[in-house]
């Protein structure tokens, strides 16, 4: 699913975030990446829906090179990846429903479906009968399930999470994890940035560490 | 271009690669190509209406944009209209332009008649009148009381004269002059007259000012081009978070671009309506006291407010130009903003 073959990431001030990083996720796995901050956790994560591009070495996603691809391929490539962020990113003039439909809208799905989609995301992270909300008015958790329906209202192939519980308090966080379980259970593959070493334990996955740029220890 | 990459992403390169695909996503089909065109016309017509509602949303500012650029196109709008006013009247003098060509002194009168009849067959020619030598003088001695001093003279002094009208759509100076040219080749006219200069000078007058129209015209639509991609440039720069959060999503350029068009397109449409009320409004205004002056000179002319054809032409410009506007703002903005 996911392979990353001695990937360096140079920035152009000279700051080297990965250095010669390899792992390799398998189809439907779910790891935790994890180190201290500035370690390259985000670096790492934004390689893969092309975000920023390694210096050197290969990042294959299904076999394809995100390394030499085209500026408009890139966004059909985005399109079969989920991602969570810390701060949600949500667009707060819209509605939840308007939000969690927007993958589905560039796709040009019919509205007839995407309502279908929508509705069916918005139960699986328990947010059923909120779509006419403004995202203002629901809670920070809340807020965080919106954008995690929108991360897999178009079925991605690989869910990925930067410090998806970063802003939650403990129970929130535990219930935000369970819910990426849930779709890593419904088989898609999920690779999670955080630093809650408690929570990474409890849930017993695979873990890839980094220290300054490097992959220190893959559990 | 979207079916093609999209071929290249699922082909499967190996057999590995294969096996994934299978395990990945049962459910995960990609559309085929007439749920994509299904996609694009959707999304356009979905856009065509968004945009317009977003515009709704933010009615002063929007109606302030869209009058700056109705005020930008009237200015052409109203000259242009002013001109085909001016056209309609002088085509009532353009009849006018009438050729005298005397005829030798002492020519037979059944040469002048035969002359008179050869001319009068000519297509160019509206009306010809034959002015006897005796006609002239009776003419002459009402018209310019010289009567007296007329009557010394022992003899006729004026020869006979064909006045010839042209025909319409042969009225130009260029033709005029050529008809002329004609006749003075004829062995029994002596001289040919034709008051050309004031034609002439009238269009030479018309056609700076149709030119002077062009000019205002270019001027005017760049400005109108400039003032809409500035607003789309603003619009960009305030959603700019946006624009990064759906080019993450997986929105390609283009998706990002339609809504930013459209409202270019509707600003200048907008702009063009504006347009054309107040140029109307304003013959509307000027229509009683130029029906007054014309009543004063005796003449039939009526001041021509915009027909629908022409109504039609503005907006339609008015859109051109905010689409162009909106496409010069996006081309060179949207592409810069890079999720990061």
């Amino acid at each position: 699913m996911l392979t990353f073959d001695n990937v360096s990431k140079r920035y152009p001030t000279g700051y080297e975030a990965l250095k010669q990083v390899s792992f390799h996720l398998d189809p439907g796995e779910m790891a935790f990446l994890t180190g201290h901050s500035g370690a390259g956790k985000s670096t790492l994560l934004k390689l893969i829906p092309v975000i920023e591009q390694a210096t050197s070495g290969q990042v294959l996603f299904k076999g394809i090179n995100l390394n030499r691809i085209s500026r408009q391929r890139i966004s059909y490539i985005r399109r079969r990846i989920g991602v969570v962020f810390q701060d949600n990113q949500l667009l707060f003039d819209r509605t939840v429903f308007d939000n969690v439909a927007l993958p589905l809208v560039i796709l040009g799905m019919r509205h007839t479906d995407i309502k279908r989609r929508v509705r069916a995301a918005l139960d699986k992270v328990g947010l059923s009968g909120k779509e006419n909300r403004q995202p203002i008015t629901l809670s920070t958790g809340e807020q965080q399930r919106v954008g995690i329906a929108r991360a897999v209202v178009n079925r991605p192939e690989i869910l990925l999470a930067d410090e998806p519980t970063g802003n939650l308090d403990p129970e929130l966080a535990v219930e935000i994890m369970q819910l990426f379980e849930l779709f890593h259970q419904l088989g898609v593959t999920v690779l999670i940035v955080s630093h809650d070493l408690a929570l990474i334990r409890m849930l017993n996955k695979r873990t890839l560490r980094l220290n300054e740029g490097q992959l220190v220890q893959t559990v | 271009m979207k079916v093609n990459s999209s071929k290249q992403c699922s082909s499967p390169v190996n057999t590995t690669k294969a096996k994934e695909k299978k395990t990945a996503q049962a459910s995960h089909t990609r559309p085929g190509l007439a749920a994509l065109m299904r996609g694009w016309v959707y999304h356009h017509a979905q856009t065509f209406f968004a945009s317009l509602g977003r515009l709704s949303r933010s009615p002063m500012s929007s109606l302030l944009t869209a009058g700056v650029i109705g005020i930008a196109l009237a200015m052409p709008a109203s000259l242009f209209v002013g001109l085909q006013n001016a056209h309609q009247l002088t085509a009532g003098w353009r009849g006018a332009a009438q050729i005298s060509a005397f005829l030798k002194q002492g020519l037979p009168a059944e040469q002048a008649t035969a002359l008179a009849q050869q001319w009068q067959n000519d297509p160019r020619v509206a009306s010809l009148e034959l002015v006897t030598p005796e006609q002239g003088l009776e003419e002459f001695r009402d018209l310019s009381g010289f009567g007296v001093a007329l009557d010394a003279l022992d003899a006729n002094p004026l020869p006979a004269a064909l006045l010839i009208r042209m025909a319409p759509g042969q009225d130009d100076p260029v033709k005029v002059a050529a008809l002329a040219d004609e006749l003075k080749q004829h062995d029994a006219i002596d001289q040919v007259v034709l008051d050309l200069k004031w034609v002439e000078r009238l269009y030479a007058i018309m056609q700076i000012a149709q030119r002077g129209v062009l000019v205002v015209g270019g001027l005017l639509a760049i400005a109108v081009l400039l003032i809409i991609g500035n607003t789309i440039r603003l619009e960009i720069e305030n959603r700019r978070d946006e624009i990064k959060i759906i080019k993450l999503i997986g929105a390609t350029d283009s998706f990002i671009r339609r809504p930013f068009l459209y409202e270019g397109l509707w600003f200048g449409m907008l702009g063009g309506i504006l347009a054309s009320l107040l140029v109307n409004a304003g013959l509307w205004l000027l229509q009683e006291p130029a029906g007054r002056l014309v009543d004063l000179y005796g003449s039939s002319f009526t001041v021509h407010t915009l027909d629908p054809m022409t109504i039609i032409l503005v907006i339609g410009c008015g859109a051109l130009l905010g689409l162009s506007g909106a496409w010069l703002a996006v081309a060179r903005h949207i592409s810069d903003i890079e999720p990061g």
